[in-house]
């Protein structure tokens, strides 16, 4: 199992996902500069939070045009799993491999506290080590993540399942004083098609020890451990196989109204 | 030649800033302010000569970098003139330094 961590001008959370990534899924991370044009050979690809090109024009959008960018969306299409945490989540949706958009905070304040969240599904590379509808605690750290897309691409979402993290309160509820920034529906974290694209808001690595607080982030990346198994369960055939000839990008990336 | 390309939000789209703005100046006194709507404006010189190629070069910029075509309308206009000559600017953002300073001078 190798991964890459992609690391922009004002990222702030890839030494996190680094340290995460090597002691609770014994993975040691490349460390990718995003002048580079070429990701190594990687099982996983993640592009972590921070505040990329000091957020200029829109959070995510500078970054999403990186020279490194282009062999990160080439491979995403070829199947790589990538993962986009926080600032991550905002480049993802820039560079058109998830559809919408993270908007300005509904209260416009930049808010960092732990927030709770609930496992829609279980069946991702990302969540298998979670059950389904599981309540865990997170911290999110952010100033932009008011997730919205038009009716259509919610509809769509929502219909396809891909809606992996919802904000809900301890007890597992949807309530509007438990979604802390106004994304519709509450999303806090979806897939593509495939289920190997995953964006969130929310930081589980930085809850991976209870000497950090809690250790709610630790499965996220225990499953990513497995990844390798995981994905051969996939490709042995069953509903989880990914579509031939549907790059998840193009798909959303034309759907964008004009 | 100069393009001015300004960004707004799609209607529909919730503009807490915008909402923000309003509050603010309602709290200032300005009565009868509404739907207040916050966006960008860019401008940049460009090489090209050609107004129509011109053209085509800033649509492709905006929806590739300048505008999230998701949650944002973009329009521009084209300054065909030489620098410095302001007699041929048009619409209502053409507005020059001079105009905007006496703008300010009515507004104290």
């Amino acid at each position: 199992m190798k991964a890459a961590v992609i690391v922009f001008p004002a990222s702030n959370c890839d030494r996190d996902v680094a340290v995460a990534l090597e002691r609770v899924a014994g993975i040691r991370p490349r460390m990718v500069w995003h002048g580079e044009s070429v990701v190594p050979a990687s099982d996983l690809i993640v592009l972590p939070g921070g505040f990329s090109y000091g957020d200029y024009l829109r959070c995510g959008a500078m970054a999403a045009h990186s020279p490194i960018m282009r062999d990160v969306v080439a491979k995403a299409r070829a199947g790589v799993p990538v993962l986009g945490i926080c600032n991550g989540f905002q480049i993802l949706t820039e560079a058109g491999l998830l559809p919408g958009v993270l908007m300005r905070n509904a209260s416009l304040n930049f808010i960092c506290r732990d927030v709770h969240l609930r496992i829609e599904r279980n069946d991702t590379l990302f969540t298998h080590r979670y059950e389904k509808g599981a309540v865990i605690r997170i911290p999110i750290a952010h100033h932009d993540g008011n997730y919205y897309a038009d009716e259509e691409t919610l509809a769509r979402l929502e219909g396809e399942g891909r809606v992996v993290f919802r904000y809900v309160n301890e007890r597992g509820e949807r309530a509007p004083a438990a979604n802390p920034n106004g994304s519709q529906n509450a999303i806090a974290g979806i897939c593509d098609e495939t289920g190997r694209i995953l964006g969130l808001m929310p930081h589980p690595e930085r809850l991976i020890e209870p000497l950090l607080g809690g250790s709610d982030g630790r499965p996220f990346f225990e499953g990513l451990a497995e990844a390798g198994h995981f994905l051969e369960g996939l490709m042995g055939g069953g509903d989880g196989a990914p579509q031939q000839g549907s790059p998840a990008g193009a798909v959303d990336r034309a759907a964008r109204p004009a | 030649m100069k393009a001015r390309i300004v960004i707004t939000l799609k209607p529909g789209v919730l503009d807490p800033q915008g909402k923000a703005i309003e509050g603010a100046l309602a709290g200032l006194g300005f009565k009868g302010v509404q739907g207040v709507r916050q966006g960008k404006f860019i401008e940049l010189e460009l090489d090209e000569r050609d107004p129509e190629d011109a053209r085509e070069q800033i649509r492709e910029m905006c929806e590739r970098l300048l505008a999230n075509t998701v949650i944002e309308n973009y329009r521009f206009e084209l300054d065909e003139s030489a620098p410095g000559d302001r007699s041929q600017e048009r619409g209502e953002s053409a507005t020059g330094a001079g105009d905007e300073k006496a703008v300010a001078a009515q507004g104290s």
